[in-house]
Parts: structure tokens; sequence; C-alpha cells
């Protein structure tokens, strides 16, 4: 009898750029298929040798566990500095940074806007959960208004603790900034979308246009306190009200 | 080699870029701006050289944290303010293991302080200063040519060691103009196997600071203990004047020291046998030096721009069996040798025996 299997084509299996390893995230994050995107593209783009990443502090802290390319941690909110020297030196090389809302958008602001308007030529993934994850659930800079956090029980409240803040409208004001697009991986259809937003940023990176970053909305059912399907519901229905889908700006081959 | 006649800040800059240095990131503050301004003209002359004037101390210090672990030799400068910011930075260097060059030219403190040559930092640099069980090799030159040739040994040391190094200056050797040849710097000789540069068809790497289980970390941390033992046996320097017959022994570094050598001049002229230890490495401290002197001298009198901490280093260093004295002028004021004089002969004179008064 014919061995089937010899018939069979691979349609679906572990990318290369994965080490095999089990991820340590809750059920029903965002990470563990943020990561998986990251390494298909990588793979897709034949880029494992050549790239190098630097995961944040935060929930995505030990990503180095998970990815099989060369990683170098940064201290909290410093991913964009980090890769900036590290591009700096190698500017052959491909470098992304990959950050948490509390990394990106509270303590490392400062170093993600000037590596932006200094138009470093690197790749920023920024997950966007409105919410500390690691740290087991506070207010984040992107925690939305009425949303309760162990730092804003009865819920974000504008007068107290002020807005959530859009990183990636404000970035792309820049004129250092190339392409900024905000997807979701909440849905099948999002998660497609985040892949060639993801391809595209890389790509961009390689062709030598400068700055990129896809913001990531990821659901964080454990510190949402909801099931993973409500979680990615609320995605839909409440957080991209403050952070809307789609590209934000994309300037390749304008200047 | 010619001499040249070049101000402090400035030979920093010339010997980093003459050792390899070929990433800078510096923020502006005085009185160290003249270093990242001679910086900015000259690294991007050099093939691969990168000035980055950062956004901050903070960036600038893990700009130098990512060039360092691409390879680089990488520097970044600041003075006192700036320092404290870049601790972090510092910190997690010294847990990655990397080496980097950070240039103190210390101002008056503590908080904004003023801008004048001052010591105030010398705890902060030589207890590793940021957070964690750590050190960094902390140089003191007294000359602007020895920051000539200190900066280049710090690039060596850091890459020996693979590990932070701090010149630790002041606004007054920063300012300063001095001759000075520049020696030639050695070639450049490190272990490349930390370098990432991706993976290429190999076995991906990481490098991290980040280490959960608390027996690997406490094995990270003797690992980090062994090898500031080595530094701690080889690396103390000193300079040692006019100890041998001395019988009031000054300990001072850096600008301290200069005056006291003036001071010590004056003495010896009126037939004081007054004799100078200069640590050149303020960690690792050059305590058997002055132990070992001390022995001889009658008395031992510390003298710095602060309010007295090398002092705890010169206490330890001979175990509560001296008399120590101390003079200090912290806040940016630079006494002059005459004043300095004057402090010795009062301690000189009270140590001798009534009968001879």
């Amino acid at each position: 009898m014919e061995d089937v299997r010899n018939n069979m084509k691979k349609v679906f299996g572990k990318p290369e750029s994965l080490k095999d390893a089990v991820f340590h995230y809750c059920a029903g994050c965002g990470h563990s298929i943020t990561h998986r995107l990251i390494a298909e593209v990588i793979d897709e783009l034949g880029i494992r040798g050549i790239t190098i990443g630097i995961p944040p502090a935060g929930c995505a802290v030990l990503a180095y566990n998970y990815f099989d390319v060369d990683m170098l941690e940064a201290p909290h909110g410093r991913g964009c500095a980090v890769a900036t020297g590290m591009k700096r030196t190698l500017p052959d090389r491909i470098i992304f940074s990959y950050q948490g809302d509390g990394d990106l958008a509270a303590i490392g602001t400062a170093e993600t806007f000037h590596a932006a308007n200094r138009g470093e030529n690197i790749t920023v993934i920024f997950i966007n959960n409105a919410v500390y994850g690691m740290t087991g659930g506070q207010m984040a800079p992107t925690t939305v208004l009425g949303q309760a956090s162990t730092t804003s029980g009865p819920g974000r409240n504008a007068i107290l603790d002020g807005y959530p803040v859009r990183m990636s409208e404000i970035l792309a004001q820049l004129d250092g900034t190339k392409y900024i697009e905000r997807c979701a991986v909440n849905s099948p259809a999002n998660i497609l979308r985040t892949r060639r937003a993801i391809k595209k940023a890389f790509r961009y990176q390689m062709d030598d246009v400068g700055f990129s970053m896809v913001e990531i909305l990821s659901q964080c059912p454990t510190n949402w306190k909801m099931t993973p399907i409500n979680a990615c519901r609320w995605i839909d229905e409440v957080m991209t009200l403050s952070f809307p889908l789609g590209v934000i700006k994309d300037l390749k081959g304008k200047d | 080699m010619k001499k040249v006649l070049i101000q402090g800040n400035h030979v920093i800059g010339e010997a980093a870029i003459r050792s390899g240095c070929r990433f800078y990131a510096g923020y502006p503050i005085t009185p160290q701006n003249e270093l990242t301004e001679y910086m900015s003209e000259n690294i991007r002359k050099v093939e691969g050289g990168t000035f980055i004037q950062a956004e901050s101390e903070i960036a600038a210090i893990n700009m130098v944290l990512g060039a360092s672990a691409a390879g680089a030799r990488a520097m970044t400068s600041s003075s006192s303010p700036g320092i404290s910011l870049k601790q972090e930075g510092i910190s997690s260097m010294a847990a990655d293991e990397l080496p980097g060059v950070i240039v103190n030219i210390m101002r008056g403190g503590p908080g904004l302080g003023n801008i004048l040559p001052s010591q105030g930092d010398y705890y902060q640099a030589t207890r590793g200063g940021g957070h964690g069980d750590y050190r960094t090799i902390v140089l003191a030159p007294a000359s602007v040519q020895e920051l000539a040739d200190l900066t280049m040994e710090a690039f060596d040391l850091a890459d020996r060691y693979r590990n932070p190094v701090m010149i630790l200056a002041d606004g007054m050797i920063g300012q300063m103009m001095e001759p000075v040849v520049f020696g030639e710097p050695r070639p450049r000789k490190y272990d490349e196997s930390y370098v990432l540069k991706g993976a290429g068809n190999g076995k991906s790497r990481f490098i991290r600071g980040l280490i959960l289980d608390a027996l690997k970390m406490e094995e990270h941390n003797w690992k980090l203990h062994r090898k500031y033992q080595v530094i701690e046996q080889r690396e103390k320097r000193c300079e040692v004047t006019g100890a041998d017959d001395a019988e009031l022994l000054i300990i001072a570094y850096g600008t301290a020291a200069r005056i006291a050598k003036g001071a010590i001049k004056r003495s010896r002229e009126v037939g004081m046998k007054v004799g100078l230890i200069r640590p050149i490495t303020l960690w690792p401290f050059p305590d058997y030096v002055i132990r070992e002197f001390s022995d001889r001298a009658k008395k031992i009198l510390v003298f710095e721009m602060n309010t007295g901490q090398m002092l705890d280093d010169v206490r330890l260093s001979l175990g509560g069996r001296e008399e120590i004295h101390f003079y200090g002028r912290p806040g940016g004021v630079v006494p002059t040798p005459a004043e300095l004089a004057k402090v010795i002969a009062h301690h000189y004179n009270n140590n001798r025996p009534p009968d001879e008064d």
C-alpha cells in the first residue's frame, strides 16, 4: 500500500525561527500569536541569520526563550535606544524591538519618540493590551476610559488618571517615521492583516526605508478578567473605539 | 610622538577614537560639553564611526549597551547628575558583562549642585552606583596627559574583563589645557564570542540580565564576584611620591592630588617630611600600598574635594590601626596648595612630641 504521507504537502508547521519551547503565556493571550507571526515572517523573508530581536521588560521578557534568533534584552522601556545602538553598529542586520504599552508608551516614551524622530531604520512591534500584564493588571497609559484595573478600580477616570495614549498617531506626526499600522490579533482575519503588516514593516527595514512600527491590540483575558472569547470581543467592541485599526502612515517611495 | 596643547575634554575624545571607539552617544551637560562636541565632529570622520546626540543620559547609555553587544567599542560621557541617570544602564551592562567606557567629569552636588570641579561622586563610582551586586573599574586621572593614557587603558580594561569602566575626573581636569603626547593604542584583543551579529546558519544566542531562578541568579552573582576578585588582584594602581621618609602621608586622587603636590612642595621647603599616595584606580582601591607606607608614616591625612568619601576606603585599608585625619572642601570649592600647606603644618606639628615643640 502506498504511503499517503509521501504525497502530502506540508501546509502548516512550527516556524524555524521559533525554538522547540512551550509558551508560558496565559491561555488566550495575544503574545504567543504575535510571536508566531513574527517568526513566520522572518522565515518567509529568509532573514533568520541576520535578525536580532530586542525583548522588553514585561510579559514578553522571556521572548528569547521562544525566538530562535539572536536576542538582546533591553532594560524596561529602552528597547528603541538599545536597537539604535545595535543598528548603527550593524547597519546590514535586521533589528526589531518588541515592546508592551507600559514599556513603549510610559517608561520608554522618550526613547521611542526620539528613535522614531531620528528615523532609525528599525522595526518596532508594539503590543497594546491596555494593561500592565506581568505585574498583575495595573493601569497602563493605553488603558481606555472606564476600564477597571488594579490601580483604577472603578474604571479609568479622565480627570484623575488622564486619557489613553495613542502612540501610533503621535509617532506618525514625526517626519522620521515611514510606516505605522495598528492591527489586532483577536480574529483570524485580523491575525492575517497583522501578519501582512509585520512583513511589510520588516520589508521596509530591509529596503532601508526607515522607522516602522506595528501596533497590535492584544487580548489579555487574565488581567481583563474575561474569557478568551469575551476578551477578543472586547477588542472589537470597546478597545478599537479608542484605538481604531488601520494604516496610520505609509510613506514608502514618497521621499 | 608629537606633543600637542589640548583641552582635557578633547583629549578623552581623541584618545577614544585612537583606541578604536566607534560609537559615542551623549547628552549636553556642563562641564563636559567639549567632549560631546569633539565626538560629533571627529568620530564620524572615521569609518564606521557613529555619533548620536541622545535624548537623555538614559538613552545614551542604553545605546552604548546595544552598540557594545553588537561588538563596537562604545563610550558615553556626562557629569554628575547625568551619571545618576546612567546607572540603570551601567548596572545592566555589568549584569550582561558588556564592555563600555563611561566618563564622569564631576561637578558639585548633590542635586543639580553647580558646574564647578568636585569629587562628590566617589561613593557612587566605587560602589557600583546602580542597583545590584556589581562593580565598575574606576580610573582617576590627575592630568590631561593621564586622561589620554587612561582613556586608552579604559577600553582595554573594559574588553579584558567585559565590564563597564568609568573614568572619574572633574571639571578642572576636563576644562584645562596641558601638553599631551598620545601613546600608541594597543590592538584590540578580546573574546568576541559574546557579540551578537545574527545567528547566521548556527545556533541563536541571547544576552540578558533577567535570571528568575534564585540559584542560577546566585551563581551569576558569584561568577561576577570572582571576576571582581581577579580585578582586585591584578589592577590596583597608584602613584607614590616622597613616601619613603614621610612622617605625614597625604592620600588624595585626581585634582586634589595635584593640589596636594603643590602643598607638599611648600611643606618640604620648610623641612616637613610629607609624602603622597595617589590612587589611580579608585576601584579596585590600592589598599596594600597605603598599608605598607602607613606603617612608616606617623600620620595620615586624607584630602578630598568632598566631605570624606575615599576616607572610608583608607580606613578600611588600615583596619582601624591608624589615626586618620581628613581635610575636605565639597561643593565645587577648589582649595589652593597654600591652604592645604597650612593644614599639613597644623597636623605635622601637632604630631611632634611636646619636647620638640
